[in-house]
């Protein structure tokens, strides 16, 4: 069917969104909900590994779920231990098996792969395997796996492609090493694992690694979660130190080399200082590299387009309408400069978008206060500035922190981590001591933080705060009597 | 002790995560109440340090009023003296009711006051009463592997959103505790065996039927201990049918100078963080540093059964009766905790629901949900209705991915419509 478009021409579809991850989902339902005929295409390149995977994106396939589903695994771990405590008798022998976890993860993914294609055919989406570069600016060159050309025109077209792995660019790392994107579909158990980066990445992994009782070993160049508030973020990787995870500071890998292959083999790797001359020399069964991600927006034409992007990250620079400088061609999602890298708010920029686009909306993307957890062994939910971003933008003497330590309940009769679960909110004193940074470290940090996110969309001050009364006994109740202040001492 | 059930959970649930537990899995009792009891000790001398810190004198007696400004003090010993006092604030909560209708109901059968010290297994429980003090304590008995019955007379959870209850029992049917709906208990007899026999009568039949049990728990509501405190002697006021203490908004009593808080006063939410928050606030105004008083407002609280439930604010049914049916709008979705997926537990009741004003910036009223964490949950979403939270600042939070909560953020779909409440992927 030919549609009439912009300028009298007639193109294929009204909306050709390329990737179906997050973002490019939400978008082309909602679109498609609004009547329009939609395209999405999606398609997985393989990892060096070999590693492909189904409709979804990241965050379904290679993120969020099977992240969150073997964290769940290793606290599990914990809690086997603590059931003890609390009267549950059963063997010592306990033992994880790493087929039998991925294995469930992975079905309950390709539930969600399977869902997702009913879900558009549904909505009369046309959802096609293929890889998407531009020809032109309204035209699309799609491949399927067998190297099949098709081309599509479009009025309007949604950029979704969303990131890969970074490799080091150090010998050995693509043969040898694994990223997240080989980690959560791995046929066999990663045993003693060396993790490179200190990103979310990195720590996630890194903790259910060593919750399900393998020997993890993690290597940081210089800081942890950068960005994040440096405070919390050392908390939650004390936390990790403490209960075993081995942390090699200052380091950056210089080679990998294989020993010994195998599921899993025998690895070397070589690393040297940052600050001395020192080098360090360990063997470990997997390295995962985790040391960020890239844009994928190398290859997919966008030159023919005429589409500006960044030349030092990959990344797109839209306007607050997620437009780019071509103004029929738009960008949500991960590949977007300057923007969170968060699965529900590329689904909230994909809706509003289509609603703009096609309902007459006028409602923008709110990137202002949005809500994100750590899934870290000790979990990290904040919303807001991190300290050093508010004493930055407002100094310190116009700021109120107030902070405490909690045990939680649950902890008390196994007897763990006392003192180790830690909130703090941050006040705003020029602005009715409003709260502008909330940090939580302790279990159930997404739930925890989520209603105190929505709080600080109302613009919710320390006073409304104290005047909440808590819910007994939980740990978010903390937030609400919170009187000790760090300028107190 | 709920936790102790949860970690039950857990531990059949990590199975399907990979972990090996070799069978039997059992469960001690004498274990768990041990711990518990000993972390409970912790605390009351925690309480007592703190007292002594701050130069609270604390005096291990019973008080009573003999006027305005005078308290007598009875030792369990005997010992007697009299204090006088400025002011005089009554804080002495409730304890549960015996059904002394029921013969062999003192003799024979337990309450909460009991239960938590017992350093035995219940064994096979009845529990009498379907308040959550009831279905609490039969849902973790159920957890650790007991078997648990609630006998309830009429209906579960009242003054909570009804909707809401039935999810929360239904769990607790699938869960495995059972149920004694529209019964009433007749009499309980000690058999020479030890065991309790217990005959009842269905309300909807009238026929008695029997079983033997264990224990028996009465959780029939909670008194206030007003009959030995002498209050209405010095001018002390009592609601006529609570017997609690009857309160203006500054806590005070009928008598200017005394004041009371918590549980035993008439109208106020029986939960430990308005009694402290009130106590607080009270401390502050007599000594002259504020005139701040105490809202019970949109109070959050949550169910620890089983399936947990947290809710602040109005009831679906209260806000009705309020507003008019025309005037709400619920937003209500049924959604899967994705770690009850491998785990492939029961999830027909893990709902949420957002009671709103129907009209203008769609004002919320009221929120509800059934799932784990369910005061983790609640408590942030309770602080957002004390900022006037609407629906359109609920849809226009951001979600946290992947979590029950972020749930709250994406609800859109009315009672009104009629439409299948079921969320579907991610």
């Amino acid at each position: 069917q030919q549609l009439l478009g912009d300028k009298s021409e007639v193109y294929d579809y009204d909306l050709i969104v390329i990737g179906g991850g997050s973002g490019g989902l939400a978008c082309s339902k909602e679109a498609a909900n609004l009547g329009k005929k939609v395209m999405v295409l999606d398609y997985v390149v393989p990892t060096p590994k070999g590693t492909t995977w189904g409709l979804g994106g990241t965050c379904v396939n290679v993120g969020c779920i099977p992240k969150k589903l073997m964290h769940q695994t290793a606290l599990m771990g914990t809690a086997l231990q603590d059931a003890r405590k609390f009267g549950w008798e059963f063997s010592e022998q306990v033992s994880h098996n790493w087929e039998t976890m991925k294995t469930a993860v992975n079905n309950y993914i390709g539930s969600l792969n399977w869902g997702y294609r009913v879900s558009l055919r549904d909505k009369n989406v046309n959802y096609v395997n293929s890889y998407a570069e531009f020809v032109e600016p309204h035209k699309i060159k799609a491949t399927n796996r067998r190297g099949k050309e098709t081309f599509h025109t479009a009025a309007k077209f949604v950029l979704a492609t969303g990131e890969r792995p970074r490799y080091l660019g150090i010998p050995g790392d693509k043969e040898y090493c694994i990223t997240s994107d080989d980690l959560f579909s791995l046929p066999y158990c990663p045993g003693k694992t060396l993790v490179i980066g200190a990103s979310y990445v990195a720590l996630e992994c890194g903790g259910f690694l060593a919750g399900l009782g393998l020997d993890v070993t993690i290597m940081v160049r210089s800081i942890l979660l950068r960005g994040f508030d440096q405070d919390m973020a050392n908390r939650a990787g004390d936390h990790m130190e403490t209960h075993g995870v081995k942390f090699l500071r200052k380091f950056v890998p210089v080679k990998v080399e294989e020993l010994e292959a195998g599921t899993p083999g025998r690895l070397k790797v070589t690393a040297k200082s940052t600050e001395t001359d020192e080098i360090f020399e360990g063997e470990y069964n997997t390295v995962l590299i985790a040391v960020g991600r890239d844009a994928c927006t190398e290859k997919i034409g966008l030159d023919q387009a005429g589409v500006k992007v960044n030349p030092k990250n990959g990344k797109i620079p839209v306007n607050d309408e997620e437009q780019t400088n071509i103004p029929h061609i738009y960008a949500i999602g991960d590949i977007l400069e300057g923007k969170w890298e968060l699965t529900p708010v590329a689904i909230q920029a994909g809706k509003l978008l289509a609603r703009r686009l096609y309902a007459g909306a006028s409602l923008k993307c709110d990137y202002v206060n949005v809500p994100t957890t750590v899934f870290t062994p000790l979990e990290y939910g904040s919303c807001g500035h991190p300290e050093e971003r508010a004493v930055e933008l407002y100094g310190q003497e116009n700021l109120e922190v107030y902070h405490s330590l909690f045990w939680p309940l649950e902890y008390t009769v196994p007897n763990r981590d006392n003192n180790r679960c830690y909130a703090k909110i941050i006040c705003n004193k020029l602005d009715d001591n409003r709260v502008i940074g909330f940090h939580y470290l302790g279990p159930n940090a997404g739930e925890v933080t989520q209603g105190f996110g929505a709080a600080m969309k109302c613009g919710v001050t320390k006073e409304q705060l104290d005047n909440t009364i808590g819910i007994h006994p939980t740990c978010a109740e903390i937030f609400t009597t919170m009187e000790v202040t760090k300028r107190s001492g | 002790m709920h936790q102790a059930a949860l970690l039950g959970s857990a531990v059949k649930d990590a199975q399907k995560y990979g972990w090996q537990i070799p069978q039997p899995v059992s469960h001690d009792w004498a274990t768990l109440a041990e711990s518990v009891q000993n972390y409970v000790k912790s605390l009351n001398w925690g309480h007592r340090v703190q007292l002594q810190d701050r130069k609270v004198k604390y005096m291990n007696m019973k008080g009573s009023l003999v006027d305005d400004h005078t308290v007598r003090c009875l030792s369990s010993r005997g010992k007697e003296m009299t204090v006088t006092a400025r002011n005089i604030l009554i804080a002495t909560g409730g304890r549960p009711k015996y059904p002394t209708h029921v013969p062999g109901a003192l003799e024979f059968g337990i309450s909460s006051d009991d239960l938590f010290w017992l350093k035995e297994t219940p064994g096979k429980t009845l529990v009498v009463g379907a308040s959550y003090v009831g279905l609490e304590c039969a849902g973790f008995l159920t957890g650790i592997g007991l078997e648990a019955t609630v006998m309830v007379r009429s209906i579960a959870l009242r003054g909570f959103d009804q909707q809401m209850s039935r999810l929360v029992t239904d769990y607790m049917q699938g869960y495995g505790t059972r149920f004694c709906w529209d019964c009433v208990p007749k009499k309980v007899e000690k058999l020479p065996s030890g065991l309790l026999q217990v005959t009842w009568t269905d309300s909807r039949t009238g026929q008695d039927h029997q079983d033997t049990f264990n224990s028996v728990l009465w959780a029939v509501g909670r008194a206030p201990e007003t009959g030995t405190l002498n209050l209405q002697q010095v001018g002390v006021e009592l609601d006529g049918d609570t017997r609690k203490v009857m309160v203006a908004d500054d806590e005070r009593t009928s008598v200017p100078n005394i004041y009371a808080i918590g549980d035993i006063a008439q109208g106020r939410p029986e939960l430990t963080p308005t009694a402290i928050h009130a106590g607080k606030l009270l401390a502050r105004r007599l000594a002259g540093l504020s005139s701040q008083l105490m809202d019970y407002s949109n109070v959050p609280t949550t169910v620890f059964t089983p399936l947990e439930y947290g809710c602040v604010g109005l009831s679906e049914e209260e806000a009705e009766r309020r507003y008019g049916k025309d005037k709400v709008e619920v937003y209500h979705a049924f959604y899967k905790p994705l770690e009850f997926t491998v785990a492939e537990r029961e999830l027909r009741q893990c709902y949420i629901k957002v009671v709103c004003e129907r009209d203008g910036d769609q004002k919320v009223v009221g929120l509800h949900f059934t799932g784990p964490n369910a005061g983790e949950v609640t408590q942030g979403f309770a602080l957002s209705l004390r900022c006037g939270l609407s629906y359109a600042q609920l849809r226009d939070s951001v979600g946290i991915h992947p979590t029950c909560a972020e749930e709250l953020t994406k609800i859109y779909i009315t009672k009104r419509s009629g439409l299948d409440a079921t969320v579907t992927g991610c």
